[in-house]
């Protein structure tokens, strides 16, 4: 069950074994025993066979060759480096999520410099680096493009620290690139000029996302590496790419499976229009498309030609009006996973329900979320008329401004398969619109009829009894969020005492105090990380439970503004790697 | 087991506000919110007392969403120019306005007989230098930029997608616009 990397040397002696002085010799040699485990690649699997035995363990550490850390912080590149002596592809996440929303201060951490150092000393022949939450600087970049002759695929979902400058470096020095990812990126100031710097006979790449980077590229030196590449499968551009640029990049490309597009908004001839249209028709393999801005009415029918085999279809940049919506809907029989902007309404929504009977995933984004213009947005209405058409629908993330406990008991009924359900009521302690009870009756369907949860958020005016309900029922939740909700340090103990398979716990503006937090010491050790902020936790809190606990940090972020006493904002993972040596002076181990 | 009836009374309010005061002093985390709330870009936010319904308080961080998704609303295009052809037509001394899909015709020929028949008036003969010098009424739109532009002088499939409504003029008012 323990996914990651960072169980101390010597936990093969925790295994059945340990009471044997020693261990049974293993009825395989080594090399068959190597040669069955490298068919293994879920970290997961691989953690729980390295648990089984001694042998076992050392098999299962030449023969792995993906790494997955989920909190950089939980081990450190030096205990990495010496049980693993042979990786190609490493993913490392850092900051906890709340970090997306404006909560860390910056300069908190997550520097990923000094693995890369050890990455190039350690594992030369590194093909795959997946970064996640992490600050990625230009030096990191150079050093990156400049240590790994064979690295392929580079992924940087929500990052920041670099400029240009790093790009050009990996743009200029990785011969074998096979994929640049660039999601979410945070930083401001990325120029466009490293585009440019891909060698005229670099032709590997088979994904480029950079849509989420402002600046301009060079249309003509992406032309040319679009045509060189025939292997690409996935192109996100960025908003400076017009729409007639995109035709000639279609025209290049018409074998890709994903797609990003630039503007969508551009006055176009009738000639230009025909052409693009029939750019999209010739993209017989598209399965994903994003991008779209501005796209409206008027442009939005050159697409059809390319949706019937769409199944992911991301239109959270395209605020787009029900009508509209909904002729494009109409061509997309196929889409399982969707996401959209608020201004379709519920009557977008209904459209939903009715065309798209596959759908699993929904996400629903506020086009408006500090309510400066008052729309509407949805509501109630348009989540259950999603729940009547979509029965399959396992994932949604939903924000709106108003919700009935009845909607969602009945939601739940008509989708009992839910494993993520994020409902965000963007008014906090908002009760139920209709009867102004608490939205606890909501969050008791959810997890009595929703068998599967693995994730839930939970919003709207809460008493403790929902966190009952979740304690008692939510038996494979994972992850769980919690704003503004709850009354009292019973809520929390009830989670952490009820739900076995807790991994992720994020708390904010609630209030639970040191009861509720020390109420999870044995069970911290088992999760990833707890987050609380603006909860009634205190100093002495946070230095008890670190005193019981001395494999996990415990770490309190500092607010210029903060009384000495209060802990504002904790942070508490299980590390092997003891406690932060490159915390900032803002975060105090304690 | 405490059944904690108090927290199924209806009432407005955050969780928790109904807590003693000297807890709230010391300790709420509603109280330091008000510290922070004022750090989101407009001032319309508010200190939220004990007890108020917190409508319209701007949180750090809330609602959840990143960054660059907060200027969705800003991107949003105005419903007069929502690409689908259809402007509103307002002819001086008319009480009331028309619309038309500018969809409907092939060029400007087919556009100027429509409003001739829907408004009974003339139009007459557009001609570059002239504009439409010597008619009663002279067709001038509104184009994306916000300027108000003679009907004629622009290809009509640039025309189309720039137009956002029309207004016939008197041909007397008109003489300011078109060619000098």
């Amino acid at each position: 069950m323990d996914p990651e990397p960072k169980k101390p040397e010597d936990s093969p002696s925790n295994s059945a074994n340990s009471h044997a002085p020693v261990q049974p010799p293993s009825p395989f040699p080594d090399e068959v025993l190597e040669k069955v485990l490298s068919f293994i690649d879920s970290h997961k699997d691989r953690s729980s066979v390295s648990l089984v035995r001694k042998d076992w363990y050392n098999a299962e550490r030449w023969t792995r060759s993906k790494l997955f850390i989920g909190n950089c912080y939980s081990v450190s590149p030096e205990i990495v480096a010496r049980r693993f002596p042979r990786i190609k592809s490493i993913t490392l996440k850092g900051k906890p999520r709340f970090s997306d929303f404006n909560m860390l201060p910056r300069d908190w951490g997550a520097n990923v410099h000094s693995w890369l150092v050890m990455f190039a000393k350690v594992y030369p022949f590194l093909e795959e680096l997946r970064l996640k939450r992490m600050t990625v600087t230009d030096e990191s970049l150079e050093l990156l493009a400049k240590s790994f002759s064979g690295f392929k695929a580079l992924s940087l979902s929500s990052c920041d620290g670099f400029t240009d400058i790093g790009l050009k470096a990996i743009a200029s020095h990785c011969r074998n690139l096979t994929e640049l990812d660039i999601q979410d990126s945070v930083t401001e100031d990325v120029g466009g000029g490293w585009l440019s710097c891909f060698p005229e006979n670099f032709a590997s790449l088979e994904v480029l996302n950079f849509a989420s980077l402002n600046s301009e590229v060079s249309f003509d030196d992406l032309e040319r590496l679009v045509s060189r590449c025939k292997s690409l499968r996935v192109l996100k551009v960025n908003e400076s790419i017009t729409l007639d640029q995109l035709q000639r990049l279609l025209v290049h490309a018409p074998q890709l499976l994903e797609l990003g597009t630039g503007s969508f908004l551009q006055e176009l001839t009738p000639r230009q229009y025909e052409d693009i249209e029939s750019a999209f028709s010739n993209c017989k393999n598209l399965q994903i498309l994003s991008g779209l801005w501005e796209a409206n009415s008027l442009y939005l029918p050159v697409l059809y030609g390319a949706c019937a085999g769409l199944t992911f279809l991301n239109l959270s940049d395209a605020p787009l009006q029900s009508g509209e919506f909904a002729k494009l809907l109409a061509h997309c029989p196929n889409l399982r996973r969707l996401w959209v902007v608020d201004t379709v309404e519920d009557k977008g929504l209904e459209a939903v329900g009715s065309c798209c009977p596959l759908l699993e995933e929904l996400r629903v984004f506020p086009a408006d979320p500090y309510d400066r213009h008052h729309r509407d947005g949805v509501t109630e209405l348009g989540f259950l008329a999603v729940s009547r058409g979509c029965r399959n629908l396992h994932y949604v993330l939903y924000f709106c401004r108003r919700m009935t406990n009845a909607a969602v008991v009945t939601i739940v009924q008509n989708c009992p398969d839910f494993t993520h359900f994020r409902l965000c009521i963007m008014t906090p302690g908002q009760p139920d619109y209709l009867t102004n009870d608490p939205m606890d009756e909501a969050f008791a369907a959810v997890v009595k009829t929703c068998t599967k949860l693995k994730r839930l958020s939970v919003s709207g005016l809460l008493t403790d009894l929902t966190f009952e309900f979740i304690g008692k029922y939510a038996k494979n939740l994972e992850t769980l969020s919690v704003a503004f909700a709850g009354n009292s340090d019973w809520g929390m103990q009830c989670v952490l005492e009820g739900c076995p398979k807790l991994r992720k716990l994020e708390i904010r503006d609630s209030p639970f105090g040191n009861a509720a937090l020390l109420s999870g010491l044995k069970k911290y050790e088992m999760m990833r990380s707890l987050w609380m902020s603006d909860c009634n936790v205190t100093m002495k809190g946070c230095r008890l439970l670190a005193r019981e606990m001395p494999r996990l940090n415990v770490e309190v972020i500092m607010d210029e503004e903060s009384d000495e006493s209060q802990a504002d904002k904790v942070y508490v993972y299980r590390s092997v790697a003891g406690p932060r040596r490159d915390a900032p002076p803002f975060v105090l181990t304690l | 087991m405490d059944l904690n009836l108090k927290a199924t009374e209806l009432r407005l309010g955050l969780p928790g506000s109904d807590e003693p005061a000297d807890q709230l002093q010391s300790s709420s985390s509603h109280v330091k919110n008000n510290k922070r709330s004022c750090s989101e870009i407009d001032g319309s936010c508010q200190k939220q007392e004990s007890g108020a319904p917190a409508q319209k308080a701007q949180v750090v961080g809330w609602p959840p969403v990143r960054s660059y998704r907060k200027n969705v609303m800003e991107q949003q295009k105005k419903p007069e120019s929502d690409g689908s052809g259809f402007v509103k037509v307002s002819m001086d001394g008319a009480p009331y306005l028309r619309k038309i899909d500018l969809k409907l015709y092939k060029n400007y020929f087919d556009l100027l007989k429509a409003l001739e028949n829907m408004f009974k008036c003339t139009i007459g003969v557009y001609s570059e230098r002239e504009g439409y010098n010597g008619s009663e009424y002279a067709p001038t739109y509104e184009d994306k930029d916000g300027d108000w532009m003679l009907v004629g002088d622009v290809p009509w499939d640039m025309f189309i997608t720039s137009c956002k409504r029309l207004r016939i003029m008197k041909g007397s008012e008109a003489k300011g616009l078109g060619c000098l």
